[in-house]
């Protein structure tokens, strides 16, 4: 396979077994960085791009272990991000309950979608998530909870489990940071347990899988569906962060933009979609005034990535560095 | 059911002209997909651009619609040749799915690059004078324009499928499609089949654009949702199956405009959740041979 390696999209990571010292070095140093953040930038752009981050990484659980490229995740991330919203503001929600009906929310809806989507492969796949995607944005400017085009505004952030209010933004920060590090210990998890190396050898070659007996199609939606719970987590607290849940965020740009971070990041790379995340907020926020030459540039640097740098950052910098990032 | 005729035949109408657009469209990316194996992303762009020619033709040539019917698919079907040659091309021998990634780049950077320039709201291209007025059919009332872009639309469908199912540069393409090193080895030369194949994809995709440049205006957005519908159709009537998107994109557009009558607040998702569907059933497309 090191021959052939990168020849296929998120076939960087190789199996690898107990916990590679670079990759507690890196996790520390991440901790360490986005733990100081807050005192030196704008924290309100540090949590939008920890939920995009989030977001990325469970994009990236797809792309990057099943080879399954999904243009619809914007879906899970905008659904999470109407239940969080809905429920808190409508039902009076606590924060937590909100982020967990967010969640399940973009869980069920996981199941659904992935039930159907996962038989197929490679660009069907991409399609038909995509399609299904489409099928929920335009059901979200139908439907009368969705507020349509102004979406749900001003959502209440509450005080989490009656202790910390999360209207003070350094708490919201910190408990930002929690929910997306304990959503990238999860997905690190389950990418790095027997399950993931399943997920793996089904990547690698699915008739093969089946043959020593692993229900491939199981593995696949088992994913999918993981997949679809940490974008919908990184959704629903990204509508609680910005007091909002849009239309935005369940259009197909959005789909499109995560899988932008991740490639960008470093596909099937444990960091790059953090770092691919960070990169293109901050891009984003740059080019903010320009208007449309933001998407000039995202296309600038799909082109750019898919041409010469297929690996992405983190994935050049592991290989660099002979390590796995 | 107590719907007007008047309103059952409009939407049937409409229907119709959508699906007009969604087979040119879907014919193109299943050509493309046929041979090259990618979704061409670009393809929505690439049917904005068409429009846009014609705008600039009218504006700063002075040519109007018939030329622009001319001349709009071949410049951006070379456009879409030079694309293929530079960039493309590099990628046919990693996953298929970089070959979806580029050109979804492009989209993005040709969308961007003409919103910045026109803005998002649409600049308005008039019909051809032969064109315009139209027939009382009694039962309704059918512009000419319209009923103009159903038969030529139909037309170029029926021709495309002609030469690709039943001429001897159609056997070629077929051939490539089944097994390009053998067809290689037969002394034809398969890449170049493959940049023709994908100008002429995209040379549909532009046709598309400048019929469809009297009916929605010129926008540089244009494209943008309507190829994901478009992607909705290719995966019903089955990626790559060419009679099968002439048949597909025509029936879902009637399918829609009727949903419009019946049940208005499902015709915009009517298209997906018939995906869903046949899904369900058939999972390679309802024309789509098992993969």
């Amino acid at each position: 396979m090191t021959a052939t390696a990168n020849e296929y999209v998120g076939a960087a990571a190789p199996a690898v077994t107990g916990v590679p010292i670079p990759q507690v070095v890196a996790f520390g140093v991440m901790t360490t960085i986005l733990a100081a953040a807050p005192f030196l930038v704008y924290p309100v752009f540090l949590m939008k791009a920890l939920c995009f981050a989030l977001f990325a990484c469970a994009f990236n659980l797809l792309i990057g272990y099943v080879g399954l490229l999904s243009f619809g995740h914007a879906a899970f991330l905008g659904a999470a991000g109407y239940g969080a919203a809905h429920s808190a503001k409508a039902w009076g929600f606590p924060p937590e309950l909100a982020i967990l009906f967010g969640t399940a929310v973009a869980a069920a809806l996981g199941v659904v979608i992935g039930a159907l989507a996962i038989r197929s492969k490679g660009i069907y796949f991409a399609n038909i998530t995509l399609a299904f995607a489409q099928m929920v944005y335009f059901f979200s400017v139908q439907a009368g909870f969705t507020g349509g085009e102004d979406g749900i505004q001003s959502v209440p952030r509450g005080t989490l489990l009656g202790v910390l209010n999360l209207n003070e933004t350094l708490t919201l920060y910190f408990v930002v940071l929690a929910i997306f590090l304990a959503g990238f210990l999860l997905i690190y998890r389950a990418i790095h347990s027997p399950f993931g190396q399943v997920l793996k050898a089904i990547r690698e070659n699915e008739p093969r899988a089946v043959s020593l007996g692993y229900r491939a199609e199981r593995y696949k939606l088992l994913a999918f569906v993981l997949s679809a719970t940490f974008a919908g987590l990184a959704g629903a607290t990204k509508a609680l962060v910005f007091q909002l849940a849009s239309l935005t965020d369940v259009h197909w740009t959005m789909s499109g933009e995560v899988v932008l971070m991740t490639l960008l990041g470093g596909l099937g790379t444990v960091f790059g979609p953090v770092v691919g995340a960070f990169i293109v907020m901050a891009l984003e926020n740059y080019l903010s005034q320009l208007g449309a030459w933001v998407t000039v540039v995202q296309g600038v640097i799909f082109v750019v990535c898919v041409l010469t740098f297929r690996r992405g950052v983190i994935g050049e910098l592991g290989n660099l560095l002979r390590k796995s990032l | 059911m107590g719907v007007p005729t008047q309103a059952l035949f409009g939407q049937l109408l409409i229907g119709l002209i959508n699906g007009a657009f969604y087979a040119l469209l879907s014919l193109g990316l299943s050509v493309i997909f046929g041979l090259l194996n990618i979704i061409n992303f670009t393809h929505g762009a690439q049917y904005m651009m068409g429009a846009f020619v014609a705008y600039f033709l009218l504006q700063w040539a002075g040519l109007g619609y018939w030329w622009a019917l001319l001349i709009a698919p071949v410049v951006v079907g070379i456009t879409g040749i030079a694309l293929e040659r530079a960039t493309l091309k590099r990628l046919y021998h990693l996953d298929h799915l970089y070959g979806l990634l580029l050109t979804f780049g492009f989209a993005l950077i040709i969308q961007g690059l003409f919103r910045h320039e026109y803005g998002s709201s649409g600049l308005p291209y008039s019909m051809p004078r032969e064109l315009a007025g139209g027939q009382n059919l009694g039962f309704m009332f059918l512009p000419n324009y319209r009923a103009w872009v159903i038969v030529f639309s139909l037309a170029v469908c029926l021709t495309t499928w002609y030469v690709i199912e039943r001429t001897r540069l159609g056997s070629y393409l077929r051939a490539a499609t089944e097994n390009p090193a053998l067809v290689q080895a037969f002394g034809i030369n398969v890449p170049r089949m493959i940049t023709l194949t994908y100008g002429f994809g995209v040379g549909l995709a532009a046709l598309a654009g400048v019929l469809a440049a009297p009916i929605y205006q010129v926008n540089p957005l244009m494209g943008a949702d309507l190829i994901i519908v478009v992607f909705a159709v290719v995966v019903i009537g089955g990626l790559g199956s060419i009679m099968g998107s002439i048949v597909t994109g025509f029936a879902l557009g009637v399918v829609e405009g009727f949903t419009k009558v019946f049940y208005p607040e499902a015709s915009n998702t009517v298209i997906f959740v018939i995906m869903a569907l046949v899904l369900l059933v058939r999972p390679s497309g309802l024309f789509g041979r098992a993969s």
